[in-house]
């Protein structure tokens, strides 16, 4: 059986700078996701416990085959990767019909796994898209994952409940950023990563037609205007004369 | 365009979301309807708000199986021509969202906090860059599935004109079997109501907890906290969070302690009306967006500042 992780290339949004409300993102260094690397280390853990194949699938410009090795060095086997410079900031039903045509073209595909959020986007619409697209059964906000043969018992956690459930596989599911602590790969793993094998697709080899027409448009994307009064404080009893200043002690 | 359409499996969103309706259909001139599947009580409620309320009613729909209710609102869509489906962004509604949004070959926006009718397009904002920037984006596909962040709206309030009809839809069998729900243990504070809050990170030690906790009982406040505070070292419940994929706060002060100031946390608490930061790296992104900014180590500070105003 094949479980496929799919992973998104993102800035690094540590680095990311606001200049005059708008955000920087030139030169700023990819990563892959922070949940996305939960969604992998699930399916590591998976891959161990069952023996099956791990292959993670991620779309987006060239940098996409440079940054996924910290993903093959992590545990997966192998990647598909559909690299093109016109898929930067591409709109999440694109990414879907990508994902899916590329997951298509596998064989044997027991479990996809997402990341509840891209770590740019954070809108959670890749992973049901794609189930839509492939016409099979999802779990989102998973916070554990136990596969029995061709079954998988799934709990989902909600704000105010989990549920325990029993699905068929093949699924998808979108897993939650506590599901696990992701491992970090050592330096040998690194290395080694280079040599896993990596099937590189075009738009062309996908069977999907590439929509003329956004969907979505962009209006605007500024960083909200702050006024802070930025005071030093430098003792508690400066803090308290500030707070009975402002009204909040000895009211 | 034809109508709007509100579903949440939750009534108290679902109330925010008619609120959300009636604002673009007076712009739009558009019909609201309220789908409710398999409860009496929502489907009264929605009446009692002078909604035109369609009711799924004892036929087999598993909220759990998120394509069985997306197939439902397919359907729904279609028997009651609506182009606008609005959904709560909850956990279960996000979910549901771009499955729908798939099927109507929709354009799908999540976790919008904010609409405005502009030339009879609806611009939604939500945060992007992990919440370092608010975009607004609209969407240009006929069909639209939006999915609000809940609390962004007030509740609709009873008005007449409200009716109800009954709805059957077709159902197949699910691929998905509930073995077991639990329900979390519901925390009694609402940190979104509190006009003070004292917020934790992982700059605190468990053992000073209660000196946190005692510095926001003196100040007739609330604790909160980060993230990881919650889902990693397990101190608070998972109601105390502050951030993007927790809670948005907008209290009066807000005392942050210990937190280093990420985007995805600073989305929760930058509409506060004064910050006051604690932290010992002078560098923590934190104290620049604070009103008051002190470089200290908590475990020289908590107790002197739990102690003056004790
Ligand atoms: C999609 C997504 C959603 C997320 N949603 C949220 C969210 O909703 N809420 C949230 O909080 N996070 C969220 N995060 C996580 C977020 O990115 C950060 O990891 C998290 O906010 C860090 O928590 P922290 O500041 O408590 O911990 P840290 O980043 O570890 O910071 C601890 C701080 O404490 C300071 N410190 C240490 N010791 C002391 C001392 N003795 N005295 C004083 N200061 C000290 C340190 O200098 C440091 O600045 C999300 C992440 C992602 C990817
Ligand atoms: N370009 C992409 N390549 C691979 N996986 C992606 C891509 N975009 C999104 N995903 C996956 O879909 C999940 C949800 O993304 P989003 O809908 O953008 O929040 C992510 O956590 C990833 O697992």
């Amino acid at each position: 059986m094949n479980i496929i992780v799919a992973m998104k290339q993102v800035p690094d949004l540590q680095q990311v700078r606001i200049r005059n409300r708008e955000p920087v993102i030139e030169g700023v260094p990819y990563t892959l996701g922070i949940i996305d690397k939960n969604a992998l280390e699930a399916g590591i853990q998976l891959k161990e416990a069952t023996g099956s194949n791990l292959i993670v699938v991620s779309a987006g410009n060239e940098e996409v085959e440079e940054t996924i090795k910290e993903a093959l060095a992590a545990g997966a086997d192998e990647a598909y990767l559909v690299l093109d410079d016109k898929l930067d900031g591409m709109e999440s039903s694109l990414t879907a019909s990508l994902l899916a045509a590329t997951i298509k073209k596998i064989e044997e595909v027991g479990l996809v796994i997402f990341g509840e959020g891209s770590g740019d986007n954070y809108s959670g619409q890749v992973g049901s898209r794609v189930a839509e697209i492939l016409d099979l059964p999802q779990v989102g906000y998973v916070s554990k994952i136990e596969l029995d043969g061709t079954t998988a018992k799934i709990t989902r956690s909600l704000e105010d409940c989990e549920e325990l459930l029993e699905v068929q596989l093949p699924m998808v599911v979108t897993v939650l950023g506590d599901i696990n602590e992701p491992r970090i790969p050592s330096v040998s793993q690194i290395l080694k990563a280079g040599r896993k094998p990596k099937e590189i697709l075009e738009l062309d080899d996908l069977d999907i037609e590439i929509p003329k027409d956004k969907k979505i448009s962009t209006l605007s994307n500024l960083a909200p205007e702050t006024d802070r009064k930025r005071v030093a404080v430098k003792s508690v009893s400066d803090l308290i004369t500030a707070l009975q200043a402002e009204g909040f002690v000895g009211r | 365009m034809a109508g709007i359409l509100i579903y949440s499996e939750k009534s108290k969103l679902a109330l925010e979301l008619l609120t959300a309706a009636r604002l673009i259909a007076k712009d739009n001139g558009l019909d609201v309807k309220v789908l409710c599947i398999n409860s009496d009580e929502q489907a009264e409620e929605m009446v009692a708000r002078g909604a035109e309320t369609y009711h799924i009613k004892g036929q087999i729909i598993e909220l759990a199986d998120t394509a069985a209710v997306a197939s439902a609102l397919q359907e729904a869509v279609g028997k009651l021509d609506t182009s606008i489906v609005l959904l709560s962004s909850n956990r279960r509604g996000k979910e549901l969202a771009g499955r729908l949004a798939q099927k109507l070959d929709a354009g799908c926006l999540s976790d919008v906090t904010s609409l405005q009718v502009k030339g009879g397009k609806v611009q939604c904002s939500r945060n992007a860059l992990g919440g370092a920037t608010i975009s607004v984006q609209q969407i240009e596909t006929d069909r639209q599935v939006i999915a609000l962040a809940p609390r962004s709206f007030e509740p609709a309030s009873p008005q007449d004109g409200g009716s109800l009809k009954e709805m059957a839809i077709l159902v197949g069998a699910s691929n998905i079997k509930v073995l077991e729900s639990r329900s979390k243990a519901g925390d009694v504070v609402d940190i979104e109501a509190a006009e003070i809050l004292v917020v934790v990170g992982q700059g605190m030690e468990q053992a000073d907890m209660l000196l946190a906790e005692s510095i926001a009982r003196s100040l007739g406040g609330e604790i909160a906290c980060s993230k990881p505070i919650a889902t990693d070292k397990k101190w608070l419940p998972e109601d105390r969070i502050v951030g993007l994929s927790g809670k948005k706060c907008k209290p009066q002060l807000a005392i942050i302690l210990g937190v280093s100031g990420q985007v995805q946390f600073n989305v929760g608490i930058r509409d506060a009306n004064t910050i006051v930061a604690i932290n010992n790296d002078e560098n923590a992104y934190i104290l620049q967006m604070a009103d008051y900014a002190m470089v200290a180590d908590l475990k020289v500070i908590l107790p002197e500042l739990s102690k003056t105003l004790g």
